[in-house]
């Protein structure tokens, strides 16, 4: 590509909106993940009795249930993320991509 | 319990904890069912590779199956990657001894796999055509960043192939029956085959059906657990507490992860070290789009996940099913073949003798399918980052650089062979941990600053692959797995198992460093070029695309 293209499609909206939403999306999902795994290893490293207490009086300790829950919301957070690259980020991405070819 | 984690810790990726399984001794009787299936296995594998060397012409065919595979093939190969032998058996065996130690374990894995969607799968679809060095190259000087991405790719493979090659000859011989040095050879040969005559195609269908298979059997076992519990998880984590040694104490937390330097350092280095392995980067550019990479990574998180819930029924089950049945259990009152053999033991009770045939025939086609993709991804730097960019210019035919990947592939699995025999009776745990401390730092920062910092150059990121190499190394040298496990000193120098937080920290400070204060005229083009790489980045335009068939 020319400089005088990249610097059009840099001055595009289509494009900035593309990157302002790309941006947003890809560092608020990857926080999530982080305080999601760390917060964990945390309180494993930190508080272990908390985790190892029974839930609901029974022996599934609270550190099971959570743990289960890490790695389903690991797989959601993956299932927002392409949720919402579909529906929102490629059809900007692609009005782009016809720009371009013009 | 320290000193027992620390010890089963690295060994966990591959499996690779001779000390174990060689207690036994190799004198098994053979095993006619998982042979027979096993041979079934290869038969089909072979038509396979077949199939896959009349599609495999160009280079493109070669490294990246033609760019052609969708999103769920893809997510199925990545899974594949992730769930191997060495995560079955260990993994469940972690489970079977400590509880829920074993969990922590695989919630390191899985987390990676996130982050690497979020941030670096559809970039690096966008960017790379063959391999992880064109997109760290992409701006950068050709020869100096080939050269040390191909260093950093083959030191992963080779080691991570020596890991695998002496955890797969240990398990095969204990599983099989036969000798140590015929199972190198068999699975040194395998790989080869796969590799040399179907290219990726051949190896992403190995590892798909490997996966299938593997998934599908975990699924069995894991069914036959909770029926025998009455589908009630409480009654089998009650079950569970009641006749383990530690009782209740098997659902709490005990001590793997209690010194918080080197949880996150562990956390770190799973979770980017698994972003640095080349053999799963390389996985991105077989499929079309950053769309179909996306879907790709989504499927795999989905799979592995699963896998992972499998693991925690498994491991428990193991604890009643296995545990208390004395058949499994030896004179001296240890579980037979080594703690790394419940889940072997439990698809016996459950399946009786063919599903222990089957399961023992899945492991062995795990390492071979995990194996094809290390050498694969080995010769690749061979021949396209060093071959035909550094050494031709990128002058190579097509013919050529076909040629010496494959030449490469040969040499790769002789060396491959020669060391695993020349490691077989070497403690080798630590070489799956060092696999990754320098996956995660000496691979993935490069790679992270080439595509998110307009600042990096050529200087800084050589420099900052060498530091990263060098203390991961060095640091795993002092530290307890080899200065205290390996060369028998009372205490180490280094007091972290892992690590990672260290020589990550270093290799992204070096490569800030020496490219901050370089101010030769080639740093001011590379900076200057950042913009056509961003934009190209987000939008995938002008980005390699599939090959038509």
């Amino acid at each position: 590509m020319s400089p005088q293209q990249l610097e059009s499609i840099q001055r595009h909206p289509h494009y900035q909106a593309l990157v302002r939403e790309k941006t947003r999306l890809n560092w608020s999902l990857t926080l999530a993940m982080l305080v999601i795994y760390y917060g964990f290893v945390l309180l494993v490293a930190f508080s272990p009795e908390t985790l190892g207490r029974p839930l609901n009086g029974g022996v599934t300790s609270v550190g099971m249930l959570a743990g289960v829950l890490v790695i389903l919301l690991s797989v959601g957070l993956t299932g927002i993320y392409v949720h919402r690259s579909n529906r929102r980020i490629d059809p900007l991405n692609e009005q782009i991509k016809q720009e371009c070819a013009q | 319990m320290k000193r027992l984690a620390r010890l089963l810790v690295p060994s966990l990726l591959a499996l690779a904890s001779p000390s174990v399984l060689a207690a036994e001794g190799a004198s098994r009787p053979l095993n006619w069912n998982a042979i027979g299936m096993f041979l079934l296995f290869v038969l089909f594998t072979l038509g396979v590779t077949r199939w896959a060397a009349m599609r495999t012409r160009s280079t493109r065919d070669f490294y990246t199956a033609g760019g052609g595979l969708s999103g769920l093939q893809n997510g199925l190969a990545i899974a594949g990657d992730m769930v191997s032998a060495a995560s079955f058996l260990g993994i469940s065996a972690m489970m079977f001894m400590t509880g829920f130690d074993g969990l922590l374990y695989s919630l390191g894995v899985l987390a990676g796999w996130p982050i690497i969607l979020f941030l670096i799968a559809e970039r690096l679809r966008n960017l790379g055509k063959f391999t992880f060095a064109d997109v760290v190259a992409y701006r950068l000087a050709q020869t100096p960043v080939r050269i040390t991405a191909a260093f950093g790719t083959l030191t992963v493979a080779l080691m991570y192939l020596v890991a695998q090659m002496v955890g797969a000859g240990k398990l095969i011989e204990l599983l099989f029956g036969i000798s140590y040095l015929h199972a190198v050879m068999l699975v040194g040969v395998l790989m080869v085959c796969y590799v040399t005559f179907g290219g990726m195609l051949a190896t992403t269908w190995v590892q798909i059906i490997k996966a299938v298979l593997l998934l599908s059997g975990s699924s069995f076992m894991a069914f036959m657990v909770l029926r025998h519990f009455g589908f009630s998880t409480e009654a089998l984590f009650a079950g569970a507490a009641a006749v383990h040694a530690k009782g209740t104490a098997i659902m709490a937390p005990g001590g793997l992860l209690s010194n918080p330097v080197d949880a996150i350092s562990l956390g770190l280095g799973m979770m980017f070290g698994t972003a640095g392995l080349p053999h799963i980067l390389m996985r991105f550019f077989t499929v079309a789009d950053a769309r179909e990479a996306r879907k790709s990574v989504f499927y795999a998180t989905g799979f592995i996940g699963y896998f992972y819930l499998l693991l925690i029924v498994i491991g428990f089950g193991a604890i009643v099913m296995v545990g208390t049945d004395p058949q499994f259990r030896d004179a001296a009152g240890a579980i037979i073949g080594g703690g790394n053999m419940v889940a072997v033991h439990l698809a016996q009770t459950v399946g009786g003798s063919l599903f222990l045939g089957f399961i023992s025939a899945v492991a062995f086609a795990t390492i071979l399918a995990v194996v094809a993709g290390l050498a694969l991804s080995g010769a690749s730097a061979v021949s396209h980052d060093l071959y035909a960019t550094v050494v031709r210019k990128g002058q190579a035919s097509e013919r050529e650089e076909m040629r010496v990947s494959r030449i490469a592939t040969l040499a790769i699995g002789v060396l491959a062979i020669l060391l695993g025999l020349v490691f077989e009776a070497q403690n080798i745990a630590f070489l799956s941990g060092l696999v990754l401390a320098i996956a995660a730092s000496v691979n993935f920062p490069v790679l992270f600053l080439s595509m998110f910092w307009k600042g990096l150059t050529t200087r800084g990121a050589v420099a900052g692959s060498l530091i990263g190499l060098f203390s991961a190394v060095t640091l795993v040298v002092l530290g307890p797995a080899v200065w205290v496990n390996v060369l028998k000193n009372p205490s180490a120098i280094f007091p972290y198992a892992n690590p990672a937080l260290f020589s990550m920290t270093l290799a992204f400070l070096g490569a800030w460093l020496f490219s901050v204060s370089d101010a030769s005229e080639r740093a001011s083009q590379e900076r200057g070029r950042y913009l056509a790489q961003f934009i190209r980045s987000m939008t995938g335009v002008g980005a390699a695309g599939a090959s038509q068939h």
